[in-house]
């Protein structure tokens, strides 16, 4: 690409498929700005009319909007930590020769393969059920009470299954990011004194500081939108305990067939999560520079 | 303080032996250079020491002190690697205090010893660069400085200079070198490269197949070798080995003589052949004597720069009797 005429066929032969990804993102964001104006319910079709602020005002004072609002941070977060100091840890373990390497990668690879909901069905119906789950069986083994876990630490749970089908995603960046350490920058630290813990923290996390910095922001990206593993274990209850923002968009415009609550639901979420993404670009964005 | 004394020493990787039993005395202040060609154990070797492999059997000393199991920290060697092994985010100030910091010196002491370090390899300007925007010959230098600062009892150098281009290779040979003269610390220099060795070394150590094949001043391998492969591999270019006839004469299996020992003539001589390449340095000139009826190899002379022969040329050569080399029919130095 170093000539004028060069440069201008590219831009030629790109145009098509950059026009058409525009038109793929420009045409439901301006229908959802749209009709998130607008007072539109479907129970009331043909009654649309022009509300200027007003879907945005219920929206943003409901006391809903800050539960979910902190309950979507409070998700995101969890499992960012969870999955990152974890992957960490398992990537290091995984790193070590050992027999039956080959096996255990796979398998610790399996979580991601499985689908969110039935990953949480399983969770919720053969683990954390209080009666049949593997959990209360264990607990009563104990002669200890059976934890209704999604009752009492809805979030708590949410997270924790959440992390379980990440935690994979997060341990495979890990480990190849790890594997392409110079071992002689190990041995030389080694020369010089390092332990093992200062190993892993002045040559080691600075090597995965990029790896660890793509985890989080394509974590985050899927995070900010779990939606399945609410719908199928706690219909983001008790209450709006366990409510994220995707899931109080959801319950606006489909369980109240609000449609222009929902629309400016969904503007507020573009909202947030460019407010997440610049955060998280200012802070950790430097580790993708070459 | 440096005196190293490997007694016995194997290493085995699984069922391949790389070091059988080996003994050595490695004197404090010396400069040691293993030589040898290419896997034949002298990485394997500097490594046991350092304390980065263990050893199979056997034991290594350092200062009288049996340092066989001690971890390599506690060795109070240091290291330079091929590869320098800088540590890349960090900056080359950063790079030269990390041992310092490990060993908890304090902090006006670290700055005291980094800019002694940084001002005797010339990286006072480059001390807040990272090591991906130094030359090679510069990161070289912040490996060196790393390994200066721990004021280690001896310094152990992994052909550090491999990556490095000629003129370059020449210039950080003789800093290093310099760097012995004024620090009078036990070095032990690894390299395949045997014009780096002659250059360099109190001591050349020449190891094949983990074996060592002789120990002496760079002078005695030039002048004693005492098998065929060291009288082989010392010297450049290579010493001429004649077998057959020619050797039956002197009474021995292999007779060995230098480039530099062959007399050249166009007139008369006592073997003769026919001049095939000529490699021109300027004040040398080393001939490729071609059809001499001594064996296959052809015969490698060295002659004045200026000596008026061409490709073709027919020449006549007589060894230096007093410079022949005589083995044995096991190679050994008859
Ligand atoms: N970690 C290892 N595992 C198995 N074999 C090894 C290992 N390190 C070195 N070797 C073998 O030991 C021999 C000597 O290697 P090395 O000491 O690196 O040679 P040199 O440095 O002289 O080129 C080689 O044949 C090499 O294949
Ligand atoms: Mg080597």
């Amino acid at each position: 690409m170093a000539t004028k005429a060069s440069r201008a066929a590219a831009r030629l032969m790109i145009s098509p498929a950059v026009l058409l990804l525009l038109g793929w993102m420009i045409v439901p964001l301006s229908m959802t700005l749209y009709f998130s104006f607008l007072r539109y319910n479907l129970l009331m079709p043909g009654m649309e009319e022009f509300t200027g602020w007003t879907n945005y005002r219920f929206f943003l004072t409901d006391p809903a909007f800050t539960a979910a609002l902190w309950n979507t941070l409070l998700l995101v977060g969890g499992v960012l930590l969870i999955t990152t100091v974890g992957g960490t840890l398992l990537a290091l373990l995984m790193d070590q020769p050992f027999w039956g390497q080959g096996i255990v990668r796979i398998l610790v690879i399996a979580p991601f393969f499985v689908m969110p909901t039935v990953s949480a069905l399983v969770w919720k119906n053969m683990f954390m059920n209080p009666v049949n789950g593997l959990f209360a069986h264990l607990a009563k083994f104990f002669g200890l009470q059976p934890y209704d876990f999604l009752a009492q630490a809805p979030l708590g749970s949410i997270i924790f299954i959440v992390s379980w089908q990440w935690l994979p995603f997060a341990t495979l960046i890990l480990l190849t990011a790890l594997q392409s350490l110079d071992q002689e920058q190990l041995e030389a630290a080694e020369m010089d004194g390092a332990g093992p813990l200062s190993r892993f923290f002045y040559i080691m996390v600075p090597h995965l500081a990029r790896a660890i910095t793509v985890v989080i922001l394509i974590q985050t990206i899927f995070l900010l939108s779990v939606f399945a593993e609410i719908l199928v274990t706690t219909n983001g209850g008790p209450g709006v305990a366990s409510t994220n923002l995707t899931y109080l968009i959801y319950m606006q415009s489909l369980l109240q067939f609000d449609v222009g609550g929902g629309s400016a639901g969904g503007v507020v979420a573009i909202i947030l999560a460019n407010i997440v993404a610049i955060f998280l670009m200012r802070m950790i964005g430097k580790n993708l520079e070459a | 303080m440096g005196r190293i004394t490997l007694d016995k020493v194997t290493k085995s990787f699984g069922d391949v032996n790389v070091i059988p039993p080996l003994d050595l005395t490695i004197n404090d202040g010396e400069f040691v250079v293993f030589v040898g060609p290419s896997g034949c154990g002298k990485s394997t070797l500097l490594r046991l020491i350092a304390g980065l492999e263990d050893v199979t059997s056997g034991q290594i000393r350092i200062d009288g002190e049996d340092a066989t199991d001690m971890p390599p920290a506690k060795r109070g060697l240091a290291m330079v690697f091929q590869s320098y092994a800088l540590y890349p985010h960090m900056s080359v100030r950063k790079n030269i205090a990390f041992p310092m910091k490990m060993a908890g010196v304090p902090q006006d002491e670290q700055k005291r010893r980094i800019e002694a370090a940084a001002k005797s390899l010339n990286l006072t300007d480059y001390l807040d660069r990272r090591p991906g925007q130094l030359s090679g010959g510069q990161r070289q230098r912040v490996a060196i400085g790393r390994a200066i600062v721990r004021e280690p009892s001896a310094f152990l150098f992994d052909e550090p200079l491999s990556n490095l281009d000629a003129a370059l290779r020449v210039n950080m040979r003789l800093e290093i070198s310099e760097l012995h003269n004024a620090l009078k610390t036990t070095m032990i220099y690894v390299t395949h490269d045997q014009v780096e060795a002659m250059t360099m070394a109190d001591k050349i150590v020449v190891l094949r197949a983990g074996n060592i094949e002789q120990v002496g001043s760079p002078l005695e391998l030039y002048h004693t070798p005492q098998n065929e492969f060291v009288a082989g591999f010392i010297g450049s270019p290579k010493m001429n080995l004649i077998r057959g006839a020619e050797a039956d004469k002197h009474g021995v299996a292999t007779i060995g003589i230098r480039p530099e020992h062959l007399a050249a003539s166009t007139e008369s001589g006592l073997w003769q052949g026919t001049v095939g390449v000529a490699e021109h340095l300027g004040s040398d000139t080393f001939l490729h004597v071609h059809d001499h009826g001594l064996g296959s190899e052809p015969l490698t002379v060295r002659v004045d720069g200026e000596m008026p022969v061409r490709h073709g040329d027919r020449i006549f050569l007589t060894p230096d009797e007093s410079k022949l080399h005589r083995f044995d029919m096991q190679g050994l130095r008859a």
